[in-house]
């Protein structure tokens, strides 16, 4: 009997479908980057002042730059004018080149931690989430990770280590892992629970195939949003590690680097600290009007919001 | 009939409840607590019940979605309670379901296509591409949806065609058992009327068996061939549609059918008003689970159980109710005396 349901299916009872025309009402977004912005604001500013940071980061060489560690004592501390936008620092370096190169270095570290935490996250969250005998290690490791500020952690690794922007971005990483790992914990934990999964175990699939097919493609949304966070926190921690002094060394114009050089001078020379500081939050106010955008965006109930 | 298709013998399944300093166990909710029913190939089977009395529990138990605390589900002769998930796996063909809420049964992330295409290729039910075409192309065709819908995401379905895409999934494994999971009970009436025909439909020209877990007791009368109603983790009554419905012999039932709307205006039932809520089934009554509500309740029920016992009275046979007012060869039947004859002569 079990071979007949399809098998045993003429045609010809099967009453005509009405066309879908009729049923759903066609849905015709506006096309176009006009519509684009009209549906998602936030994200089309924010992506746009992105957008911006990245390209003045990749030619940088081509925007009236000079070389950003060239010294020039004789020129130290000019304000800003036509020749110096933005001034000169105390060893006469260019700060508009600095702040222009250093735009590199937070991008490297933004978007380097925001995607080795999220893979890292990911892959520790899943297993956590579905893997209930590893979960309670996994999560009490985490816990223990997270019981010391991030930024504190930063530190401590950076100071193990030598100041190099690889290890930069590998301190803020694993101090990073534990909060996306929880967050795709709980969504893993919550989805299991969905009855498509259920029905997806009573048609014989898997386990790796639930995972894969059915728990992971729902987990990328909040992620993704999750990622652009970590992105703009990861700029700022690289700042301040930078500040202190535990990140990038001081010979590479990082934004955390000015900033502390300038820091000596703040009250008689503030554009120093200034335009760096500016561009730093500019950067991860972009990255966060982003990921915004992205949260509506990729809310299923919201998608169809014409 | 030779052998029953499903055979659910003294089926537990218990929750632990945790809870303390160190998450130890402190309890157990008694979602199932010993039940016992079959269903032949090609019959209908209600499990009928108020919210909460384990009925969903029993679904997703005879599926195997969890292991359960006792008893043995039998499947064609085939013991599976005890099998290992990759023994188990080819025989989950047979048994398929469809769940109640239309919008978080199917994956919003994946196309009707693949959703369709999941158990044909899970189970090797198609040899090449050409033919799992053919085949989603074709359950689109018997639950009345278009075939060009098949690119279409879940979301851009009404409530009533996603739940037929979802009865679609659990033909797709071709089954010989269907546990609909109050499959109707989230549509409105319209909808729900042309489901359940299309159940009906497919049950008579494909022999489906049919568990259909419900609480809406008008439409379990409207297609059902037996019923077996469940009070908080227990059969309280099983029997074919007839006789439960036109004599219910166990006093919830009778409640239960009583509550049910007559549809004739002016005209209502004789109401069973059952007083006080159902206890909780972490710590059910002793003795006949429903005697704290009851309202023929006698000594016996308050400290010994009572089995499922056919029926002497029963209009039909196959009737068992597990309620000491029918067990006759007792000494102390109160249904010998006045007030319960009444009862017996309905």
């Amino acid at each position: 009997m079990s071979s007949a349901v399809l098998s045993s299916a003429p045609p010809q009872e099967v009453a005509a479908a009405p066309p879908m025309g009729d049923v759903l009402p066609p849905v015709k977004p506006r096309r176009g980057l006009i519509g684009f912005v009209r549906r998602n604001p936030t994200m089309a500013i924010g992506g746009f002042l992105l957008l911006l940071m990245v390209g003045v980061a990749v030619f940088a060489p081509l925007l009236w730059t000079v070389d950003p560690t060239a010294l020039a004592p004789a020129r130290r501390t000019r304000e800003p004018s036509a020749m110096y936008w933005f001034g000169t620092d105390m060893l006469g370096r260019d700060v508009y080149s600095r702040v222009l190169y250093g735009a590199r270095i937070s991008l490297i570290v933004g978007f380097s931690v925001a995607f080795f935490a999220s893979v890292i996250g990911l892959t520790i969250g899943l297993v956590s989430g579905y893997v209930r005998w590893a979960d309670s290690i996994i999560m009490r490791i985490m816990d223990g990770m997270m019981s010391i500020p991030s930024i504190l952690l930063a530190i401590a690794l950076m100071a193990l280590t030598r100041g190099s922007v690889q290890n930069v971005i590998l301190a803020i990483t694993i101090a990073e892992i534990p909060r996306v790992s929880r967050l795709v914990r709980g969504v893993v934990l919550s989805l299991r629970e969905q009855p498509y999964v259920d029905a997806a175990v009573a048609a014989g699939s898997r386990t790796p195939r639930i995972i894969l097919r059915h728990i992971l493609p729902n987990t990328l949304a909040p992620i993704t949003v999750q990622a652009t966070y970590v992105c703009g926190a990861a700029m700022i921690t690289e700042a301040i590690l930078s500040f202190i002094g535990a990140g990038t060394p001081p010979i590479i114009p990082s934004w955390g680097n000015i900033m502390a050089e300038g820091r000596a001078l703040w009250q008689v020379k503030p554009y120093i600290v200034f335009f760096p500081a500016v561009f730093l939050s500019i950067t991860v106010l972009a990255i966060n009007l982003l990921g915004d955008g992205l949260r509506d965006a990729l809310d299923p109930r919201m998608a169809k919001r014409v | 009939m030779s052998s029953p298709l499903l055979d659910v013998q003294d089926l537990k399944k218990h929750f632990p409840i945790k809870g303390g300093f160190f998450g130890g166990v402190t309890g157990h909710v008694y979602a199932v607590d010993g039940i016992s029913f079959h269903i032949n190939k090609g019959e209908t089977l209600s499990l009928v019940g108020e919210s909460g009395c384990g009925k969903s529990t029993v679904g997703k138990a005879i599926l195997k979605l969890f292991p359960i605390t006792a008893g043995q589900v039998v499947l064609d002769g085939k013991r599976i309670d005890d099998m290992s998930s990759s023994v188990l796996r080819p025989l989950r063909r047979r048994m398929q379901v469809v769940f109640q809420d239309p919008f978080s049964s199917l994956n919003p992330r994946m196309r009707v296509r693949d959703i369709l295409a999941e158990p044909i290729h899970n189970f090797g039910l198609a040899r090449s591409g050409a033919e799992l075409e053919e085949k989603v192309g074709k359950l689109m065709d018997t639950v009345r949806l278009p075939r060009d819908a098949v690119n279409r995401w879940p979301h851009e379905f009404s409530g009533g065609q996603r739940q037929r895409i979802g009865i679609a999934r659990a033909l797709a494994a071709e089954p010989d058992l269907i546990i609909c999971d109050e499959a109707v009970s989230a549509l409105d009436v319209s909808v729900k009327a042309q489901i359940v025909n299309l159940l009906q439909e497919l049950q008579e020209r494909l022999g489906l068996a049919l568990l259909f877990i419900s609480h809406d007791l008008a439409i379990v009368e409207h297609m059902t061939h037996r019923v077996a109603v469940m009070y908080l983790g227990k059969i309280a009554e099983v029997a074919p549609k007839r006789s439960l419905f036109a004599a219910p012999k166990h006093p919830y039932t009778e409640a239960l059918l009583s509550a049910v709307p007559v549809p004739m205006p002016g005209k209502a039932r004789e109401r069973v008003i059952l007083k006080g809520d159902v206890p909780s089934p972490i710590n059910p009554p002793k003795g006949c689970r429903f005697h704290t509500r009851c309202p023929y309740a006698f000594d016996r029920c308050r400290v010994e159980e009572p089995p499922l016992r056919p029926v002497p009275t029963a209009l039909e046979a196959g009737h068992l109710a597990a309620c000491h007012l029918h067990d006759l060869s007792a000494d102390r039947n109160p249904l010998a005396v006045a007030k319960g004859q009444a009862l017996l002569a309905v």
